[in-house]
């Protein structure tokens, strides 16, 4: 009669659960190695036979292709292309994501409107672009809007004698001057804006009185724009149609154009969505607490209900975003000088293609990196903090 | 009457300006498209280039193997999906279920006859009876599998693999029947999708279980695939494919373009799914594990019979939306890997001789954005139907 036998025996290791854990990460990780292997080995053994070169040497070879605007010529090393590619992209893309979220965020606020026509509209304007494929929104805008339904140039639409408008781009009033000093101008205008918003707060919290804080710091911005303005000595051009295009303005360019209007009409429809959603999101309370003490229904919206869906829809807003910088790739179909485009330029021109398109995506993944770290922080900052 | 008016359009003054301005908006925009499909539209394009668009330069005489996987396909929808209520919803009356049918499958219904229009009515008449018959016999398959079911269990697997045959042996015939290079139009567009839908989906578990795994070298391995896939742009992705893929094969193997498409389609949608799907994963509690475990089921049947059917189902919206945007971008495979998609097509038509310089790619567009709308709007429309079947958020 002794129990002594169920004392501790040692479990076999082929049932004990550590060691066949250990196994079967070691089998996973060799199965990856070996695939990557295999593929690291074919393209060693190809390269050996086509004789292409693997380094990015290439970076420093003449890109031989100019574009618009002289920002290259010909001699100028393959490296100022990227460079100038990646501007491009950022060029783009930042327009892109302001106006896809003001245009997207209006849409979703109109899709929940108690008016009927302004419902039913939005609502149309999301089913329709939400449901095409980018790229056909593309052509459309390249193939049909800019380069069909524009007017050659000898027939250029000027409206209000301030744009020109035709078929080698949009010709718009722009200023004379450094650009420096007026970034410079500007930022300090946003800056004295933003002391004297926090300043109606500060002030509006110790009173009780409400503050018409927008109304206010606008003035002010305005104001000293203005004032900065003359003083610098900054001056207006107005665009004038001559014979091969338009002078003076700030010209856009069309393939430029008709990529911008795409991916905001594309992304705002998704944003529309997400803004929708998150508003549903708000609990219904907040909006009675709003209506109980007589907010208006612009305040309702502005200061209650949109601060609290933000929140909701700041990590999908993100997502969108970081969309819109990954679909101005399709730039390229349009020949508009982005990253891509670029790449399959100097690709075409005898640069290694592996490298090429490797520095690319490269690039790609580092920027869609860095924008989730920041909508992380932002995120967090955001994130309603809890017991 | 005046009250609803009132209400819905003029509450205010700055609502009625509203609603004048947006009914002006809106009124102009249905006038131009009406103007433009019956008096502007010059529709002879799609008539003559109608069999280019829709299906490329697949051989004539293989056709009718494709009308054949239309018809079955018609017929295993309507056995699979047809009738059937929402969970929890009291039987419907005639004129109701009429209604819902004519929501449901109304522009699929319109779209349908536009293409028998355009192909010749009296072609493609006995195509129509045949689609017909087969969505009649589907719905009474459907009804026969009920009244079986009554009386003897047969499970549900065993009907769908019962039902399916046709369908994919037409598939298999269909592939067979013509070299894929030669596939084309709205069809290589179909073809791609639903080829990387079926890839993608056991790959896209695959990662999201591997991401949630306890094992960190695992989690590691899935973790850098996702988040680098969906780093990139997947427009570079199929150029990178179109120049590079060939260098990681060995030198016998030489892809073709749908080749290439098919494989970054389904690596990309995988990564992306395997997002949404560890979003599921993550939305059952953690009790419905526990009880699994107290059952005594070990793990691998924990996750295939308790946690992830009820994630996958908890997810379905999202997956569906995936699948869609992946339908729209596979027109992007024509951009990249110049294969003969839709889109491509479209531009191509407006350079033939006939129709070169006249602008018509305002109609060419206007057909092909028809027929990639109405196909992502059913499916967002169906998935959203789906969901409610399932009874998500309400068991």
């Amino acid at each position: 009669m002794s129990l002594s036998a169920a004392a501790p025996k040692r479990v076999p290791p082929w049932r004990n659960i550590r060691v066949l854990r250990w196994m079967l990460q070691l089998v996973i990780l060799l199965s990856v190695a070996s695939l990557l292997y295999w593929l690291w080995n074919n393209y060693r053994l190809n390269l050996a036979q086509s004789k292409i070169p693997t380094n990015f040497r290439f970076l420093d070879n003449p890109s031989s292709f100019t574009l618009p605007g002289n920002a290259l010529d010909q001699s100028a090393p393959v490296r100022r292309a990227f460079v100038q590619g990646f501007l491009n992209t950022l060029r783009v893309s930042i327009a892109g994501i302001l106006l896809a979220l003001l245009l997207g965020t209006l849409v979703g606020v109109g899709r929940l409107s108690k008016n009927f026509v302004v419902r039913t509209v939005a609502g149309t304007y999301v089913e329709i672009l939400r449901n095409l494929p980018l790229l056909l929104l593309l052509t459309f805008m390249n193939l049909a809007v800019v380069l069909q339904l524009f007017p050659r140039i000898e027939s250029a639409w000027v409206p209000f004698e301030l744009f020109v408008i035709s078929n080698r781009g949009i010709a718009m009033p722009w200023f004379v001057g450094s650009g420096t000093t007026l970034l410079t101008l500007f930022g300090c205008c946003i800056a004295a804006m933003f002391i004297v918003s926090s300043g109606c707060k500060v002030y509006s919290n110790r009173t009780g009185k409400s503050v018409r804080t927008f109304l206010i710091s606008g003035v002010v911005f305005v104001v000293l724009m203005v004032f900065g303005w003359s003083i610098f000595g900054f001056n207006w051009t107005l665009p004038v149609v001559n014979d091969r295009g338009s002078l003076g303005g700030i010209r856009i360019d069309p393939s430029y154009f008709a990529l911008l209007v795409s991916l905001v009409l594309y992304t705002s429809s998704h944003v529309a969505e997400i803004v929708r959603g998150s508003i549903l999101a708000v609990p219904k309370g907040q909006g009675e607490a709003a209506d109980a003490i007589a907010l208006s229904p612009s305040k309702k919206m502005r200061l209650v209900i949109l601060p609290q869906a933000f929140r909701v829809a700041m990590p999908a807003l993100g997502n969108q975003s970081l969309n819109l910088i990954k679909n101005s790739s399709l730039g390229a179909v349009i020949s508009y000088f982005e990253l891509t485009q670029i790449a399959q330029i100097t690709v075409g021109n005898g640069s290694p293609a592996v490298p090429a398109f490797t520095l690319t995506l490269f690039v790609y993944l580092v920027i869609s990196l860095t924008s989730s770290l920041i909508i992380n922080i932002v995120n967090r900052r955001l994130a309603l903090v809890e017991r | 009457m005046k009250t609803w008016l009132r209400r819905n359009l003029f509450r205010t003054w700055w609502d009625a300006l509203l609603t004048i301005v947006f009914s002006g908006v809106a009124l102009w925009a249905m006038w131009s498209v009406f103007r433009f499909v019956v008096f502007t539209g010059r529709w002879e394009i799609i008539d003559v280039n109608l069999r280019l668009l829709l299906v490329g330069r697949f051989p004539k005489e293989s056709l009718w193997v494709l009308y054949g996987v239309v018809i079955a396909t018609c017929f295993w929808g309507a056995a699979a999906l047809g009738g059937g209520k929402v969970a929890g919803a009291r039987e419907a009356s005639r004129s109701e279920q009429l209604f819902a049918a004519v929501r449901r499958f109304g522009l699929l219904v319109v779209v349908g006859l536009l293409l028998v229009v355009l192909a010749g009515v009296r072609e493609s008449m006995w195509f129509v009876v045949a689609v017909v018959g087969a969505i009649v016999l589907g719905l009474q398959v459907k009804k026969w599998r009920r009244s079986i079911a009554k009386l003897r269990q047969i499970p549900a697997v065993i009907w769908h693999v019962a039902l399916a045959i046709t369908p994919i042996t037409m598939m298999v015939l269909v592939i067979r029947s013509a070299d894929v290079q030669l596939w084309g139009g709205f069809l290589i567009n179909f073809y791609i999708a639903v080829l990387s839908i079926l890839l993608c989906f056991p790959l896209g578990v695959l990662l999201a279980l591997g991401r949630r795994s306890s094992l960190p070298m695992v989690r590691l391995v899935c973790a850098t695939y996702i988040e680098v896939v969906r780093g990139a742009p997947l427009f570079v992705l199929l150029l990178l494919s179109g120049v590079a893929l060939d260098f990681f094969l060995p030198p016998q193997i030489d892809p073709g373009p749908v080749f290439r498409s098919v494989t970054v389609f389904t690596m990309f949608t995988a990564a992306y799914l395997a997002e949404i799907i560890r979003g599921g994963l993550q939305s059952i509690p953690k009790g419905q594990t526990e009880a699994a475990r107290a059952l005594g089921l070990p793990t691998v049947k924990i996750i295939f019979l308790v946690t992830l059917p009820q994630a996958l189902r908890n997810v379905i919206p999202a997956q569906i939306g995936q699948f869609i945007s992946l339908f729209k971008d596979t027109t992007l495979a024509g951009a990249a890997l110049s294969i003969l998609e839709m889109l491509k097509i479209s531009e191509a038509i407006t350079k033939q001789d006939a129709f070169l310089g006249r602008g018509y790619i305002y109609e060419v567009l206007a057909f092909a954005g028809l027929l990639f709308w109405v196909g992502s709007y059913v499916m967002s429309k169906e998935s959203q139907r789906v969901e409610k079947k399932l009874g998500v958020g309400q068991r």
